[in-house]
């Protein structure tokens, strides 16, 4: 017996919009196992995992939270991957714009600075982003350097230079010697929505970005630009179309997307600036890039729901002592399974049994 | 004599996770095969490297359960890439981040735990030799096996009729499917064989190198491991004096706050990464006569039966 692919006539459509949720399946079968071998009670687990948190008010704002970044980051990951450029390094991307932002919010820290400090300093993150995709961009074009390996070695920098400066020059004198900045000043802070609650602005900067990025890629020629490139290098050269140049062009967005994301999460939810302020953003990105389809509302969708595995995986660990570590293999898992499933779409599987009698006869 | 034999026998340890890890997937990419999953296979195979060796108390056991580690996690790999011809960029991504998972879960049990490393050989006379003797005699077994493999790697590949055909399946897929030959299964042996290196070389890590297992101990290893292949410029010969210069970098980085050098710590860490990067540039820019990878790296191929 054997497993053989036959190509479809013609990208199946169903499937397409299918897959996703037979791969969702497929994780959470597969996590049962996990669980059961970890001699967790299953269904008390994916309880914890994917309902509790759905459950209250405060879990559900940080949902929307852990989403904000992802999604902003995945949907600048989906312009490259559309047109064929593997940005790797958007973690880097992030930390970077983070640290940029920071910088303004740690030089003003105290000097009563008006309202211009948070704008300034998303435009700064978002410029340090995009500069810092450029280096693997560039090196793309100009050298034909894999811009996989190059962005993906900046991330190892940017996190050894943010390291430096919280431990170094940017330290808080009166952190306790914790590698921190000071809590940033209130005009350095992105504003909550709900007083008291954690929902903030960012969130609605994400949804700006969905919507600005479904109008890109539907509505303008660039996004159709971006999409024969990825999908047919051939007749988009015919066409006269330029793909080195969207390389750059998407790296950029795509850059200046997560250190958006860096600095909002940053300015946002923590607060100050110190190591570990993401836990993988720029590397689940790419997961909810894929889950999402690389289309801008099914990475609204997939944002929310990897967010969810993160509060979920939290929520776990607290009640049922289930390593945090799981939620990595669950994302590890799932990506897997969109990936397989995304096979089906331009592939027919059929089992091959080989016909003894047909065999011999030919001999 | 003494600081240069040691700065010595600290490049040889530094280098050969680099070179195991990155002969195993040259044999990959040699296939036709691009894992980016090395950083992946090898994480785990540091984490089941360091548990094998903890519960049996065998240094072997440890690096055995490391090879098998890295080759099952390819064996993943070869089932989408090569099974069911999904994008190997992506899947190769997907092996990472479930390896850094999988190995934070299997390690999670061992972290604080210490084992006893690899014995260094010794041989009374030969291995007391003033500075030749202790790095030419005096090693672990790891590094005297990965110069076996690569040497064992060269032969194979352009002296051996299997090599030969190996090679024809990365230059032109349709060509060897063609002659007959079995495409995708010989592309799966070479994944795994990638993957079992992988496993091997992260093993080390606890092994021989630090005497125990800390979530991450990698740290990218498995991404300058692919960069090297490409250094390479996919030539066995290459790789060797790649790995070496990459491992006097990491010694650099560690030694030179030893010295007294006035940089903040952390930018001399981050050395090893921008010299990957500066290499990558360099050497691709010098390659403008066509590039030397294999033909067929990193497509997708299914057979038309």
């Amino acid at each position: 017996m054997q497993l053989v692919l036959e190509k479809r006539a013609e990208r199946s459509g169903t499937i397409a919009l299918v897959s996703p949720l037979i791969a969702i399946g497929l994780t959470i079968v597969t996590m049962v196992i996990l669980f059961a071998i970890l001699g967790k009670n299953p269904l008390l687990a994916l309880h914890a995992y994917f309902i509790a948190p759905l459950t209250d008010g405060y879990s559900l704002q940080e949902i929307a939270v852990k989403a904000t970044p992802l999604v902003m980051i995945a949907i600048g990951l989906s312009l490259c991957y559309l047109a064929n450029a593997w940005n790797i390094g958007a973690e880097g991307q992030f930390l970077i714009g983070a640290v940029a932002g920071s910088w303004i919010a740690v030089k003003t820290q105290g000097t009563d600075a008006g309202a211009w400090v948070l704008p300034a300093m998303l435009v700064l993150a978002a410029a340090a982003g995009a500069l810092y995709a450029l280096i693997p961009a560039i090196c793309k074009v100009k050298f034909g350097a894999s811009e996989i390996l190059t962005s993906l070695m900046l991330v190892y920098v940017a996190d050894l230079f943010l390291d430096y400066l919280v431990r170094g020059p940017w330290r808080d004198p009166h952190g306790f010697n914790f590698p921190t900045t000071a809590e940033f000043d209130p005009v350095a802070t992105v504003p909550l929505l709900i007083e008291g609650g954690r929902l903030h602005l960012g969130s609605i900067i994400a949804l700006l970005v969905v919507a600005a990025a479904a109008i890109l890629l539907g509505r303008t020629i660039k996004g159709f630009e971006i999409r024969v490139v990825g999908a047919a290098p051939r007749a988009a050269r015919f066409g006269g179309f330029n793909a080195n140049q969207l390389i750059i062009l998407t790296f950029a967005v795509s850059g200046a997307l997560a250190g958006l994301a860096g600095i909002i999460e940053v300015a946002g939810p923590v607060g100050h600036l110190q190591p570990g302020i993401s836990p993988g953003y720029g590397f689940t990105a790419i997961i909810v890039a894929f889950l999402g389809r690389l289309n801008p509302l099914g990475i609204l969708i997939a944002g929310l729901f990897l967010a969810l595995t993160f509060i979920g995986g939290e929520q776990a660990q607290i009640a049922m002592k289930i390593p945090l570590d799981v939620t990595k293999v669950f994302q590890g898992i799932l990506l897997f399974y969109v990936l397989a499933c995304d096979s089906l779409i331009l592939y027919r599987f059929k089992l091959v049994f080989p016909n003894r009698q047909v065999a011999s006869g030919t001999h | 004599m003494e600081l240069i034999e040691a700065i010595i026998l600290a490049v040889l340890a530094a280098s050969t996770p680099l070179l195991i890890a990155a002969t195993g997937e040259l044999v990959t990419e040699r296939s036709g095969v691009l894992n980016l999953g090395v950083e992946g296979m090898m994480i785990v195979g540091a984490a089941c490297g360091f548990a094998g060796a903890w519960l049996t108390g065998s240094i072997l056991i440890g690096a055995l359960f490391g090879i098998v580690a890295g080759a099952l996690m390819s064996l993943v790999f070869a089932l989408m890439a090569l099974g069911l011809a999904v994008n190997q960029v992506a899947t190769g991504l997907a092996l990472t981040i479930l390896g850094i998972g999988l190995s934070g879960l299997i390690g999670a049990g061992f972290v604080g735990e210490r084992i006893t490393p690899a014995v260094h050989l010794y041989i009374p006379g030969l291995t007391d030799i003033p500075l030749i003797g202790r790095v030419l005699f005096g090693e672990d077994g790891f590094v005297y096996f990965s110069i076996a493999l690569i040497v064992g790697v060269w032969w194979f590949l352009y002296r051996t009729r299997a090599g030969l055909i190996l090679r024809a399946c990365g230059d032109n897929h349709v060509s060897a499917h063609a002659l007959g030959y079995p495409v995708l299964r010989i592309r799966t042996f070479a994944v795994m064989f990638g993957g079992a290196c992988a496993g091997l070389a992260g093993a080390y890590l606890p092994l021989a190198y630090t005497p125990f297992f800390i979530p991450g101990m990698t740290a990218g290893r498995g991404w300058i491991a692919l960069a090297l292949v490409v250094f390479a410029s996919w030539r066995p010969g290459r790789l060797v004096v790649g790995a070496y210069l990459f491992g006097a970098v990491t010694i650099l980085q560690l030694h030179a706050q030893g010295w007294g050098v006035g940089i903040p710590s952390q930018f001399m860490s981050a050395l090893p990464y921008l010299a990957t990067v500066i290499v990558l540039v360099l050497l691709s820019r010098a390659r403008t006569g066509g590039s030397t990878a294999p033909a067929a790296l990193g497509t997708v191929f299914v057979p038309d039966r």
